[in-house]
């Protein structure tokens, strides 16, 4: 159910000042504090600001969390190491997926609770990983010793269900049955992602891809196979979430939040969410544009999370930019989706080939192509502009979030 | 052939809420928390109904047939010396919306359908029955 009509959506007080990101690469072997700070002035110079100016900061998932490499530093450490002098600070893992982050910098600016937040989010899971690639869980000659699990957990690990690749590629093979969604379909993605992350220079994995290599490549969890996948790397993104009165002041135009998308109105688990074809993106979008007057048709270009294939395929039709069960019809051969399409999707490679930056390098990218500074791969709509809308969508499964950004005020 | 499961299972805490759930193939029949006021299956368990709100609710026998909602066949080596096996989420019979995360046995990847029948056989490790699913008519 929605929270009813409002007078004016408080996020549009929010614009995007400034855009950083640090290095990024499949094994820096740098400090994730190191690639923080990296991006986080990259950011605050973008935004023509001052150390000083900064008087907020967010993160994304916050302290303590997750696997290694995975949490980034926690909002105290980089206050600290920056010497910032804080009105608001935040960090935190539960929320609309990683862009929560942002969220909250875009209320706490808009309620008067800071002026300026930095906004982060880093990985060094290349790192972590070694060379040795994902290590395991248990193996061999465990015994008694194996960790028990309570919690969401328990209902799952038992049974190997270990990894989110698991529980996609099971919404993958429900899409298959609903809606006749074919593994050609689902590489598009792949492939889109390769061809776009050949036009940026901090992409991962750049060397051309071909349907067969797609199709050939090692299965993971049927129907997911290994390009279907991001790629685990280490760098960090950050922007700076400022209050819209700074819009003026830019060397470059600013980007508005024009609408956020929130909701998680079905069950928040994976087995037992009522859809198992859309789950959490469905009402995420759906809440997304119960806020705004624009519409799906005034979007032009689309950064839509792709930590699995799947996800970017629930997530074009939970936005509204084509039915739903008529994604994969909308990405064959690739057309729609590509720069030159009518909906430019993950323009930077996404995660699959740009790197796993979690969800942030997703907002950059909505960025840049609002700014126009896209370089090569710098999208340009039919009668020569550029873009002035854009989506973006972190999560996937019971964890979802959306937001439309605006080239300039609108 | 694939296997019924990864080569090690991870099992659950035997905590008060859940100890019922994970012990309940002991005798062959799987249980589910219900609401005795409204008649809802409550799954994961918790302290009152969701749907009511009433605390009146215990573990209730169920028949363990359902259907199978989806799939997958994990290859990889999330818990190494693992051979291949599917995983499922199942549907249960007496209300659909209960679904189980769960394991499908003695049955090869190419036999699975999306809504195909199936009925629950326990798999004991330590001092945990968890509930896999077979297909219905399965010996």
């Amino acid at each position: 159910m929605s929270p009813g009509p409002v007078e004016e959506p408080l996020e549009r007080r929010a614009v995007i000042s400034g855009i950083g990101q640090s290095a990024v690469g499949r094994r820096l072997g740098r400090a994730d504090l190191d690639l923080t700070v990296e991006a986080a002035l990259a950011a605050i110079a973008d935004a023509g600001l001052d150390r000083d100016d900064i008087d907020g900061i967010s993160t994304y998932p916050g302290m303590g969390a997750g696997t290694p490499g995975f949490g980034g530093p926690p909002s105290p450490e980089v206050q600290d190491a920056l010497g910032l002098s804080l009105n608001w600070h935040d960090g935190g893992g539960e929320g609309p997926a990683q862009m929560r982050a942002v969220m909250a910098a875009a209320l706490a600016v808009a309620a008067g609770l800071a002026r300026h937040v930095l906004v982060y989010r880093t990985v060094t899971e290349g790192t972590a990983q070694g060379t040795g690639g994902r290590p395991g869980i248990g193996g061999a000659g465990g015994g008694g010793s194996v960790p028990r699990f309570g919690s969401f957990m328990q209902w799952s690990l038992p049974f190997g269900a270990v990894s989110a690749a698991n529980w996609i590629a099971m919404v993958g093979q429900r899409r298959m049955h609903e809606f006749g969604l074919t593994r050609e379909q689902l590489g598009q993605i792949a492939l889109n992602g390769r061809r776009n992350a050949a036009l940026n220079p901090k992409a991962i994995y750049t060397e051309p891809m071909s349907m067969h290599d797609y199709l050939a490549a090692r299965i993971i969890t049927t129907p997911l196979c290994l390009f279907d996948c991001d790629a685990p790397c280490d760098g960090s993104t950050a922007v700076i979430v400022s209050h819209r009165d700074v819009a003026t002041d830019l060397d470059h135009p600013a980007v508005q939040i024009n609408a956020l998308g929130t909701a998680l109105r079905g069950r928040p688990s994976w087995d037992q969410f009522d859809d198992m074809t859309t789950m959490a993106a469905r009402d995420a979008g759906a809440s997304m544009w119960e806020r705004t007057e624009l519409t799906p048709a005034d979007v032009d270009t689309a950064q839509l999370y792709d930590g699995f294939s799947v996800l970017t395929i629930v997530w074009l039709e939970a936005l509204g930019f084509c039915g739903r069960g008529e994604s994969g019809p909308f990405i064959e051969g690739g057309a729609a989706i590509a720069r030159d399409g009518v909906l430019p999707l993950n323009t930077a490679g996404g995660q699959l080939s740009g790197g796993r930056l979690h969800g942030f390098g997703l907002i950059h990218e909505a960025c840049v192509q609002l700014r126009g500074e896209g370089g090569e791969r710098q999208v340009v709509r039919p009668g020569g502009r550029h873009p002035e809308v854009a989506a973006v969508a972190n999560g996937g499964g019971p964890i979802a979030g959306t937001m439309l950004l605006t080239r300039g005020l609108t | 052939m694939v296997a019924n499961g990864p080569m090690l299972r991870l099992l659950p805490r035997l905590s008060d809420d859940v100890a019922f759930y994970w012990t309940s193939g002991e005798d062959g029949v799987l249980r589910l928390l219900h609401c005795n006021a409204c008649g809802f299956f409550i799954h994961p368990p918790g302290p009152v109904c969701p749907r009511c709100l009433s605390s009146d609710v215990a573990p209730k026998e169920v028949s363990g047939r359902g259907h199978v909602e989806t799939f997958t066949v994990n290859h990889q080596q999330w818990i190494p010396g693992s051979d291949a096996y599917i995983i499922a989420w199942v549907s249960i019979d007496e209300q659909p919306d209960v679904r189980l995360t769960t394991n499908l046995v003695d049955i090869e990847p190419d036999d699975v359908r999306i809504g195909m029948p199936v009925r629950v056989v326990f798999e004991q490790a330590d001092d945990v029955w968890l509930p896999l699913f077979t297909p219905e008519g399965a010996s």
